[in-house]
């Protein structure tokens, strides 16, 4: 069986909708940096896929992947250091029980 | 530097000295020397002014002036003085003096009450001296935001309410207003801002329909138009004394300088339109004021209602569309403005005395402060339009250049307005009976104190006013009605 | 003649002096300047109408109308404006001597009468202010001149006769009187409005061309300026305020609202009269029907008033109908016959003016003594006031019309113009002229007669008044006894030419017969101790003499009138309507935007997900509108 553009596109439909899904029920904030590393991966992957198949002769898709991948450590690395300071004062993770910021 | 930026200069270097003063008798020698320039001040423009009218000055205007601002939409600085703004920059100078006196001992926070209510003046005069649309404008919500803190903070009663009240349905009147001047900009051709130019511009009728309202019913608001004047008696009874002399005795006033400069005079063909239906409402006003004023039992609130009514008159006046009323209208602004003045500077004397301004409670104050009533009484007798006081003449104006209009209707609702002149006497004498005369039935009142100098000094200021007003109006008279005749030419088709 | 601007500035400045210092000035200070600078003003008068009438008459025969000061006091148009001016014609000086001479008196009488009274300095301040008003309204040389002073001394009596300001009564009896009378003057300024804005002139003389303008309106004009005279004049249905203003100081009384005051709007009525008699006979004869009923109504109800000024009030409300419809019953048929009643009743006004201040006076001499206005707490006074006695009488049979008194010669007049109009009218005034006299002698009768209250007077005897009290009665008696004798229409006649009164002896005898039946009938009822005949009739009639007494319920009228209508049934709803219709309608839009506010807010939750949830939707119908256009 070949592999088609259209499988690639299920997976990384599926892997975002997955994350949509996890952000909109989850309530631990670790567990929404996961789904949110899943959508953006899911986007990395649509664009490494767009670029090799459709436009075989260039290089943006990769780079914007690239791009990607680096945004999302990034993030990942402050999202994990906010996490972590806010657990350290408030001993929560939950974005409900997380309010003392609220007006 | 043109004599006429003083007037906006003198506030402001007020503004600052207040700012820099540091205990409260530097902030009350900078108000009395600030306020006694503007007086001298007004009085030295008036002087000129009729001088230079007496050399032969044929201009609408006197003193013009003009600085470009913002070019593209031709918003300029352009100032310049007739002989109405002349007679309102000197009312306003006058209230503004006598209201210093007035809130000699306000406390607390004095300093701040003294920066907003300068702030306030500055709008005012500043009002009176533009001739350019936006600066109008500007100078005219410089006017109206102050009160809000004035009344919100020193006032007393339902203040918060009352302060919201008003500064949200003035707002709103402004808002109509804004859009108004936008469409008279635009209508006459996007070319400038300033108002004796765009006079000379046709509008066209179909923008002349749509926007006149607009205009008038933004400055009508502030006229205590019927049925938008119901911030008036909220705002006044919950005021500060000084604050309530200035607002009905100026703000108010903006409402139909506005009406008559603004929307009359720039949309003639609007207003030719929209006459009737206005003049029904004011003249519901004029009536509908007195009638309410009967039954009311706080002494504000009377006066509230009755200064519904008298500025029903003045819009009713210009609403005529006759010289004479025009004139009367003008002279009714003047005169209104400094009896209300005089009646809320006495009803805040003895409000702050006696604690209460139910006229159910206050009885025989005649004996207890004889002063401060019998200057009631004048003013009283000055609001029912007795004769040598200015009441009188300003009314017969009014009722003598309505009554020259030659639709009968305009008559017939000129004969309504005259009914008018009695309710105000029945409230005005109740009033009296009751809390003046009699025998004092509140024994806390009778160790109450008569005037200290500064009211007397107020008091005494605005009867000399009043009086002085009532018995020689002619020059004011013939100022006024020459400077009416341009924008009256206007009316008449 | 420019010193007459001195008649007008003396009073006004001696106002002005006391209301402004009389505080610092002891009692017989401020009323010596009162008093003096009328003194000089009656001496002017005095000049003034010496010169005048003895001046030279114009080639028509009439005295010319003089204008020695006018000037433009508020301009209008160059047509329309308000002069102030003094204005000297045959009424108008006639009105001078009137006026400073009761007013004088007044002056005097008021030194013993309100000796020691607190407010003294404005009381002479007040009356100053009345003088100045008054006279100025006279010798007005405009219409609304006339309106601006006619306004003044509405002021000043509102003022006079809330004197005693701590007196509910006077509080409310001021109030009345101001606001009736201001109802009236309603009337009048739109019949002055009207007036202006057809003929173009607020002049008493309008030129031909205005004139013709005028038309049809200018009737309506005359009757809405008569219904202010009526306001003034205590015609009926106004005549309520009059009454009640007996509670002013009695001086008071006798200066406003008997002599000066009261007869303004017969004096509106003569200004106007070559326009009434030329152009509007019908609103003329209107005149004196109102006058006609109104006579009758006060006559009637002067008979059973207790109240001593009360009855005298109710008799000058019934004298001045007299003169109204001496007024009104003139005819442009011949000058002479059918202006004779402008003559007469001009010469009742003079006439009348003295006797009933002096009556006036000698009620406040009697009150002086007993301290109280009602009738029972006298009787038999003759004993201990016989200055005031014999005045009183003097002044009872002037206005009874009996001969050599004044009042006989100007009545008679006035009967004699009635019956030349129409016999009805003069039969009817004859049988009030009889009335007068009845009530008048009652009253006699029960102060100086009658059953004396003994055990009020051995507590407090009744006392003669000191002599600057009694010296205007007796000055005022004097020219009662005199002035009938005064060629009367050789100087105010309706055409202005010298007129010989001739006494018509069928009238004449008839109402001297009718008088004396009247004095007679009172004599009767009243003079003994024991009163049968009167305590029977009023038993037997008390349906119709409770009517009587409380005047046929008039006042219960008009409070109906203003306490149920204007303020129940119009002011009330209308205060309630404001607050809760139109201020409401206010709040509904504040608080409109607040809930619309409120109802958005909850979309705004914080949490990151339900904004997610939104932003998901929208991609999603982004998506769809996208795919489907």
């Amino acid at each position: 069986m070949e592999i088609h553009v259209i499988h690639y596109l299920i997976i990384s439909t599926v892997m975002m909708f997955c994350g949509i899904y996890g952000f909109f029920t989850r309530r631990n904030l670790l567990a929404l940096l996961i789904s949110v590393e899943l959508m953006l991966n899911a986007t990395n992957i649509n664009f490494a896929v767009f670029n090799r198949y459709l436009f075989p002769d260039q290089l943006e898709g990769h780079f914007f992947s690239l791009f990607g991948i680096a945004i999302a450590a990034a993030e990942t690395a402050v999202a994990i250091a906010i996490i972590i300071n806010v657990y350290r004062n408030v001993k929560q993770v939950l974005t409900d029980d997380i309010t003392d910021l609220k007006g | 530097m043109n004599i006429l930026s003083l007037f906006v200069l003198i506030p402001l270097l007020m503004l600052l000295g207040l700012w820099i003063a540091r205990n409260l008798n530097q902030v009350r020698g900078v108000m009395v020397a600030g306020s006694t320039l503007l007086l001298i001040l007004s009085a030295y423009l008036t002087v000129s002014y009729i001088g230079l009218r007496n050399a032969g000055a044929t201009d609408e205007m006197l003193f013009t002036d003009s600085i470009s601002w913002y070019a593209p939409l031709h918003i300029c600085y352009s100032v310049g003085v007739d002989g109405i703004s002349v007679v309102m920059l000197l009312l306003s100078a006058i209230i503004v003096f006598t209201g210093t006196f007035a809130s000699w001992k306000l406390q607390p926070l004095t300093k701040e009450y003294f920066l907003w209510f300068t702030l306030l003046s500055t709008g005012v005069f500043g009002f009176f001296i533009s001739t350019d649309l936006f600066t109008m404008f500007m100078f005219y919500e410089v006017a109206l935001i102050p009160m809000y803190l004035l009344i919100g903070v020193w006032g007393s009663g339902r203040k918060e309410y009352a302060a919201m009240k008003l500064t949200l349905m003035l707002m709103g009147g402004s808002a109509f207003l804004l859009i108004g001047i936008l469409g008279i900009y635009y209508g006459a051709g996007a070319e400038t801002m300033n108002v004796l130019e765009i006079a000379n511009k046709y509008i066209p009728t179909e923008i002349q329909r749509i926007f006149f309202p607009a205009v008038f019913l933004g400055f009508g608001v502030l006229g205590a138009l019927f049925p938008f004047h119901t911030w008036s008696p909220d705002g006044h009874a919950s005021a500060p004394t000084a604050v309530s002399m200035l607002h009905a005795g100026v703000l108010m006033k903006l409402g139909g300088y506005g009406c008559f400069r603004v929307a009359m005079y720039l949309m003639p063909t609007g207003a030719a339109i929209w006459g009737d239906l206005f003049l029904i409402l004011t003249t519901i006003s004029v009536v509908y004021g007195a009638f309410s004023a009967v039954v009311q039992t706080d002494l504000k609130y009377i006066n509230a209602y009755s200064s519904v009514s008298h500025c029903g008159l003045v819009l009713f006046a210009l609403l005529m569309m006759t010289r004479v009323s025009a004139t009367g209208a003008i002279l009714q602004m003047l005169s209104h403005g400094l009896m209300t003045a005089l009646f809320f500077a006495l009803i805040g004397m003895i409000y702050g005395r006696t604690h209460t301004r139910d006229i159910r409670q206050l009885s025989g104050l005649m004996k207890i402060m004889p002063f401060l009533a019998v200057g009631y009484v004048i003013a009283g007798l000055a609001n029912l339009g007795l004769p040598g006081l200015s009441g009188f003449i300003a009314e017969m104006t009014v009722f003598v250049g309505s009554f020259q209009h030659t639709d009968s209707f305009h008559r017939i609702c000129t004969i309504i307005a005259t009914t008018s002149i009695v309710i105000t006497a029945v409230y005005i004498l109740r009033v009296v009976g009751k809390i003046l005369y009699g025998t004092c039935k509140n024994p806390e009142h009778l160790k109450l104190t008569d005037a200290t100098w500064d009211e007397r000094f107020a008091v005494i200021c605005l009867i000399v006013a009043v009086a002085g007003l009532g018995l020689a109006p002619y020059w004011v008279s013939n100022v006024i009605s020459s400077s009416v005749e341009p924008i009256i030419s206007q009316l008449s088709f | 003649m420019d010193y007459t601007i001195l008649i007008l500035a003396l009073p006004a400045l001696s106002f002005l002096v006391l209301a402004l210092a009389g505080m610092k000035m002891s009692h017989r200070v401020a009323g010596m300047l009162g008093t003096l600078s009328l003194g000089i003003v009656a001496v002017l008068s005095y000049m003034t109408a010496f010169s005048y009438f003895t001046a030279e008459r114009t080639s028509e025969g009439v005295y010319p109308t003089l204008e020695p000061w006018n000037f433009e006091w508020l301009p209008f148009t160059s047509s329309l404006h308000i002069d102030m001016g003094i204005l000297l014609d045959p009424i108008s000086v006639m009105m001078l001597v009137v006026i400073s001479t009761v007013s004088l008196m007044v002056h005097i009488y008021s030194f013993g009468y309100m000796k020691g009274e607190v407010g003294f300095q404005r009381y002479y301040a007040f009356l100053s202010l009345f003088t100045f008003s008054m006279l100025g309204l006279v010798v007005a040389t405009n219409i609304f001149q006339m309106y601006v002073f006619w306004e003044l001394v509405g002021v000043s009596s509102y003022l006079l006769i809330g004197f005693y300001y701590t007196k509910p009564e006077a509080i409310a009896a001021s109030k009345k009187a101001f606001i009736v009378t201001r109802f009236a003057d309603l009337g009048f300024l739109i019949g002055i409005l009207i007036y202006g804005y057809y003929m173009n002139t607020f002049t008493f003389t309008p030129t031909e061309e205005q004139l013709m303008h005028a038309g049809m309106v200018l009737p309506w004009a005359l009757g809405l300026m008569f219904v202010g005279g009526a306001g003034k004049s205590a015609m009926f249905p106004l005549h309520i305020w009059l009454p009640d203003a007996m509670e002013g100081p009695t001086p008071v009384s006798a200066l406003i609202h008997a002599a000066t005051m009261v007869v303004a709007g017969v004096y509106l009525v003569a200004r106007m009269f070559p326009l009434f008699i030329g152009f509007a006979p019908n609103a003329l004869h209107m005149v004196a029907y109102v006058g006609a009923f109104t006579a009758f109504y006060a006559a009637a109800v002067a008979c059973a008033q207790s109240d001593i000024k009360r009855v005298l009030a109710f008799s000058t409300i019934s004298q001045i109908g007299f003169m109204m419809v001496a007024l009104g019953v003139c005819t442009a048929a011949d000058p002479h016959e059918g202006g004779l009643g402008y003559m007469a009743g001009m010469f009742h006004l003079f006439t009348h003016a003295m006797f009933k201040a002096l009556l006036f006076l000698g009620a406040g001499c009697i009150i002086h003594a007993v301290h109280s206005n009602e009738m029972e707490t006298m009787g038999g006074l003759r004993k201990y006031m016989p200055i005031t006695h014999i005045t009183f009488l003097i002044a009872c049979l002037a206005i009874a019309g009996i001969p050599p008194f004044s009042g006989f010669f100007s009545k008679d007049e006035i009967l004699t113009a009635c019956f030349q109009f129409s016999p009805v009218i003069g039969w009817v005034m004859t049988i009030i002229a009889g009335m007068t006299a009845f009530y008048m002698f009652r009253l006699y009768y029960g102060i100086f007669w009658g059953k004396e209250n003994k055990e009020l007077h051995e507590h407090h005897t009744p006392h003669e008044s000191p002599l600057s009290m009694t010296f205007p009665l007796m000055f005022l008696a004097l020219i009662t006894l005199v002035a009938g004798f005064i060629p009367f229409g050789h100087y105010v006649s309706s055409n202005g030419h010298a007129y010989d009164i001739h006494l018509d002896w069928s009238v004449a005898g008839t109402s001297i017969v009718v008088a004396v039946i009247a004095i007679a009938l009172a004599t009767w009822m009243y003079a003994r101790e024991k009163q049968p005949v009167a305590e029977m009739l009023a038993k037997r009639f008390s349906t119709l003499h409770r009517a009587a007494y409380r005047r046929f319920y008039m006042d219960e009228i008009w409070m109906f009138v203003t306490k149920r209508i204007i303020f129940r049934c119009i002011s009330t709803p209308l205060a309630w309507f404001d607050r809760h219709v139109v201020d409401q309608f206010m709040n509904f839009m504040a608080w409109s935007t607040n809930a619309a506010g409120e109802s958005a807010q909850p979309i705004q939750n914080g949490r990151i997900q339900s904004y997610t949830q939104w932003f998901l939707g929208g991609i999603v119908v982004l998506t769809i509108i996208l795919l489907i256009f």
